[in-house]
């Protein structure tokens, strides 16, 4: 009741520490900041279309990212778990997609059911049941990973946990590696459509033409671009939605904040852990379907990297935060490209992990995270 | 670093001391100050803020205002091992062993800062290391023979009994060879017989050991029989400071732990 | 004649463990004239096995000896992530960075020495001693005072050693006319290029390059270890990558033509011998053994059972985690050394980060706290694993090999199941104990007031 009336009776004792050197680490930040905008300012002016194209490379490359990322935030939002094997179930869908268009061209189901269908709505449709099919897998996927992995380890240490996840990791790489599996071999990726891109100049958006080249000056984009970024921004709507207004996304928040507690309120933990397993694999196979057809290689180990740096972005935006996922994502999408573009193409997976660092240096928590209230 | 203290200066002196988290008022306008040699009781209802203001004295929370002096010395953010070294020790509530580590160990750790060898010493195994090895784990013994341990030094820490655990606890913050001795709830989870035996511990301690004590307890019994003085908080402020006799008879704290007209009736 | 080979190499390990445990209880023994006849015996019969001829071949041949190198190099490298992980509880994912960390070093030092280029020496040697002077002087500085941030800290160790760096090039660069036409070349060695003069370089080339990996780990240790423990996993994964990413760009990127980036660094002295790798294996296991007896390692210890605990027996945690991630990746930039001059060839594909998991599994395998076990598992896994199934796997078909990295993993999720303390748990054997404690009764059983 007199809470509020105390602060006038404590004494105002400066606790600063005595001798701060805080300004040290803050000068040395700002001045890599600094030495970063001017890079790419000097960049920009000399080349403002190739720093545009590069922008937009960086935005596609984000947007897979922030699909994969979801997955991972969601995940350690509830169990405080590392899911490794979340890049793996990214490889699995690709390699599901690429098994139903490669070899039983699925992608062409609806022309000969109704073969008067028009061409493009067959490859609409047949695309989208494509991606369905390799959600389910992920998600049949996952939750196996979840039932036989994790749940018998659910009071164990954190680590052993993670060590775990990195088993299944590595049990789903080098299993896929195998001949009769997927085979070790990068294999090219059979698009089910066709790419279509354009250019933007002066004179307004003009299609490119097979075998031609853009003007120089023009910035160029696909159709892939467009779907990968709607689909993304859809995904995380949806999951806005779901999270905030559904039941269940209910229950996930509460399982997050108290796992105890929530199952004294009647919320059955296991069954809120295993959906979030699964919608996490859903969007990693949608994910890994997209990224494939953008990218057109496959591999066994294809998801190593992107899964990282997916977490690397679902940290760098406050992990357990889904929108915070989402900006990382964008973030480390433009870090990558414009690494790519004015460094060294090697250096973009360095610079993803010296962002991390540097995130966990300045803010643990993220962009969206909030600050942790320490209790002993 | 430490100047030779003046006995008129208090061991502690907490002035104003407040700890906030988010919106949350833990701890506010805490004042206190204990003398050489004297017994303080700190009690209140479940979080009172007694737990966050030891917390505090040791450093392992940043207080949001507040100062807090040991021996005439600032102690506000310094890094809770500098503040034991200066010494202050301290128990805790949900009893912190090294749990996996023989109870001989968990007392020598607690050596460590005056073991008397480096760690370049350790490497080599020379002479040094030979004697001063030798020394802190005969003075381990000895102490652990003070506090009857001694038949348990080679066992694990965890599979001690709980009794002998909690001993085992306070041995190992007397170790650390403190001034002042903060013990959070000695007795949670003691049957009647083993609290007499804790309060005979607390009183041979102070006596042998030269010891300045602040403790937390719930069990009234305990703390009115053994302490001097005794602090009450209630929604992270002082509500009242007493003899036990006069806490007893206070309304302000009958109505803390009782609710609101209960003070009528008392 | 497979049954035949499956015995012959489990006794051979065995032999070896044995061996091993041998020549390390010998080096614990109190007399000296035991050591020295201990040290020439263990000598002799390795001499002998590799001249006694059985059947049709000696008792060791030169694939044997290429495992026993291996394995050291593992060993070390092992205990180090052991030290990291199992003693003081930090999850680190990055020994295998600071592995390639003193690969790179220890041979870019040789390969320039034996190519009549002194710097390689010079700069790494100056700059490592230089650091640690530099290390030791800012720390004791920052203790006087009161709250420093941790980035501050680490912008005045970045600054420092980089100005450490630029002096040893600058002292590299003028005394190296004074040494270089004592070197000769590849083709005409000098005659510091040679004999025992080269022997020297190679063991002051691993400490260096040990050294150096603990400096490089002090800098990335100090903002990242304050972190959470499966953060800090992620953040030293990531260093790992990073390494790995220099290392393949190490001429472009860095200015190490030699290192011939991607396509790997070939000609690189083959100076490990049987002697060298069990000189710097039994060197870390005896430096490690000491640290865990002794009061630090003890502090150690602590950290790892319960930090606020810790904390509150005045052991400050944030320099025991350091120290304990320096020794660590000490002992891997030594193995890395080691296993540099073994093979003569690095690749960055040897430091990718997948194979970064293997000292991982080893010493979860062996079990967390024991360096019995993490010994063991280390010496065991490349025989059977690399030497054995690689050699078995490879008569069954194409894609045999490929089912050693399936059959990992499997075992290690029984293991996190089953007995995730690892096979051994935190059990020591002999020499590697700790110090026995003899019990003591009588006096002080005084004071009547406490009852037992």
């Amino acid at each position: 009741m007199q809470n509020t009336l105390v602060e006038q009776n404590s004494p105002p004792v400066d606790l600063k520490p005595r001798m701060s050197l805080a300004w040290v680490g803050k000068a040395f930040l700002i001045a890599l900041s600094l030495l970063i905008v001017y890079l790419l300012g000097t960049n920009l002016a000399k080349n403002p279309s190739l720093f545009a194209n590069i922008i937009l490379s960086g935005l596609q490359m984000g947007f897979v990212y922030a699909m994969i990322a979801l997955g991972y935030t969601m995940v350690y939002g509830i169990v405080k778990l590392i899911n490794f094997a979340h890049g793996d179930v990214f490889m699995v869908g690709a390699f599901v997609s690429y098994y139903l268009v490669y070899r039983f061209n699925f992608q062409n189901w609806p022309a000969l059911f109704f073969p008067d269908m028009p061409p493009m709505v067959v490859v609409v449709i047949g695309t989208i049941s494509v991606i369905i099919i390799a959600m389910i897998v992920c998600v049949l996927l996952a939750t196996t990973i979840e039932r036989v992995a994790y749940k018998p380890l659910r009071n164990a240490p954190r680590i052993a946990a993670l060590i775990t996840a990195i088993g299944v990791s590595f049990f789903l790489e080098f299993f896929g590696a195998l001949n009769f599996v997927f085979s070790p071999r990068f294999i090219p990726y059979t698009r089910p459509f066709e790419v279509v891109a354009w250019y933007i100049d002066g004179s307004g958006i003009h299609s490119i033409v097979a075998g031609t080249q853009p003007p120089a000056n023009a910035i160029t984009f696909s159709n892939i671009f467009l779907i990968i970024m709607i689909v993304s921004i859809l995904v995380q709507i949806f999951l806005q939605f779901l999270v905030k207004q559904t039941k269940m996304g209910i229950a996930m928040r509460a399982v997050s904040y108290d796992k105890p507690t929530a199952r004294l309120m009647g919320i059955n933990v296991d069954q809120v852990i295993s959906f979030t397993f699964a919608i996490g694999a859903a969007f990693a196979g949608l994910g890994g379907v997209l990224y494939a057809i953008a990218y057109s290689s496959i591999n066994t180990q294809m998801g190593i990297l992107p899964g990282l740096k997916a977490f690397v972005a679902a940290v760098l935006g406050g992990i357990g935060s889904i929108p915070g996922a989402f900006v990382g994502a964008l973030i480390m999408g433009q870090a990558e490209a414009l690494t790519m573009g004015f460094i060294s193409t090697p250096m973009r997976d360095a610079v993803a992990f010296a962002i991390l660092i540097i995130v966990l240096l300045v803010r643990p928590t993220g962009i969206f995270g909030e600050p942790e209230n320490e209790k002993a | 670093m430490m100047t030779p203290v003046n006995p008129s200066t208090p061991v502690l002196e907490v002035t104003g001391l407040a700890k906030i988290f988010g919106g949350l008022r833990a701890v506010s306008d805490f004042n206190m100050t204990i003398q050489k040699g004297e017994l303080v009781g700190l009690i209140g209802p479940n979080g009172a803020g007694k737990t966050t203001a030891f917390n505090m004295i040791t450093g392992l929370y940043f207080p949001t205002h507040g100062e807090i002096k040991f021996e005439g010395t600032s102690v506000v953010g310094l890094q809770p091992h500098e503040i034991t070294r200066m010494g202050i020790g301290r128990t805790f509530q949900n009893i912190r062993l090294f749990s996996n580590l023989s109870v001989l160990d968990n007392v020598r750790i607690a050596y460590h800062f005056h073991s008397g060898y480096s760690l370049t010493d350790g490497i080599l195994r020379n002479a040094n290391y030979s004697k001063n090895e030798r020394e802190l784990t005969e003075k381990t013994q000895d102490f652990l023979s003070i506090f009857h341990l001694n038949k348990f030094e080679g066992e694990i820490a965890k599979n001690l009994p709980y009794g002998q655990q909690r001993r085992l606890e306070i041995a190992r913050a007397l170790a650390c060879n403190p001034h002042l001795l903060l013990l959070d709830e000695p007795a949670a989870g003691m049957n009647p017989k083993e609290i007499t035996e804790l309060m005979d511990l607390i009183h041979f301690i102070r006596e042998k050991f030269d010891l300045t004590i602040l403790l937390i307890e719930h069990q009234m019994r305990l703390v009115m029989d053994i302490c001097e003085k005794i602090t009450v908080l209630d929604f992270g402020e002082v509500i009242a400071r007493g003899t036990p006799v006069e806490i007893q008879n206070n309304p302000k704290v009958v109505e803390a732990y009782l609710g609101k007209g209960a003070a009528n009736v008392a | 004649m497979e049954l035949g080979f499956l015995i012959g190499s489990v006794v051979k390990i065995g032999a070896i463990l044995a061996y091993l445990y041998g020549l390390l209880w010998v080096l614990g023994h109190k007399k000296l004239w035991v050591k020295i006849v201990g040290v020439v015996a263990a000598f002799a019969i390795v001499q002998l096995a590799f001249t006694i001829t059985i059947g049709d071949s000696t008792i060791l041949n030169e694939f044997d000896s290429g495992l026993v190198f291996q394995a050291a190099s593992m060993t070390m490298i092992a205990l180090g992530l052991n030290l990291i992980y199992g003693f003081n509880g930090q999850f680190s994912l990055g020994q295998w960075g600071f592995y390639g960390i003193g690969a790179y070093t220890a041979a870019d030092i040789t390969f320039r020495w034996i190519n009549g280029d002194s710097r390689g020496l010079l700069v790494v040697g100056i700059g490592s001693i230089l650091g640690a002077v530099m290390i030791l002087g800012i720390q004791k500085w920052l203790s006087r005072l009161r709250g420093v941030p941790v980035l501050s800290a680490f912008t005045f160790y970045l600054f420092g050693s980089v100005l450490v760096g630029a002096v040893a090039v600058v002292i590299g660069n003028a005394l190296n006319p004074a040494i270089s036409p004592l070197l000769g070349s590849a083709y005409e060695p000098g005659p510091l290029s040679q004999g025992i003069w080269l022997q020297i370089v190679y063991f002051l080339a691993i400490i260096f390059a040990g050294v150096f990996a603990g400096e490089v780990s002090f800098l990335f240790g100090l903002p990242v270890l304050s972190l959470g423990s499966d953060y800090f996993g992620i953040a030293t994964l990531g260093f790992t990558i990073i390494v790995n990413t220099l290392m393949l760009n190490s001429d472009t990127i860095l200015p190490f033509p030699e290192m011939k980036g991607g396509r790997g660094m070939i000609g690189i002295p083959k100076l490990t011998t049987w002697f060298w790798a069990f000189f710097f294996m039994l060197m870390v296991i005896i430096i490690m053994r000491n640290v865990i007896h002794s009061s630090t390692g003890r502090t150690i210890l602590a950290v790892r059972e319960d930090e606020t605990a810790a904390k509150a027996m005045g052991i400050d945690l944030a320099s025991t985690k350091l120290l304990t991630f320096v020794i660590g990746s000490f002992f891997a930039g030594i193995g890395g050394g080691v296993y540099a001059h073994y093979i003569g060839f690095l690749s960055p594909g040897t430091f990718d980060f997948l194979a970064g998991f293997n000292p991982l599994i080893i010493v979860v395998f062996g079990g967390l706290g024991s360096m019995t076990g993490t010994i063991a598992a280390s010496f065991g896994w490349i025989f059977f694993l690399e030497g054995l199934l690689r050699v078995l796997l490879g008569q069954m078909g194409p894609d045999a090999p490929t089912w050693r990295f399936v059959l990992y993993p499997i075992v290690l999720l029984l293991l996190m199941l089953i007995r995730p303390q690892g096979l051994l748990g935190t059990v020591e054997w002999g020499f590697l104990k700790a110090p026995f404690v003899r019990p003591r009764e009588n006096q002080h059983t005084a004071s009547d007031v406490v009852e037992g």
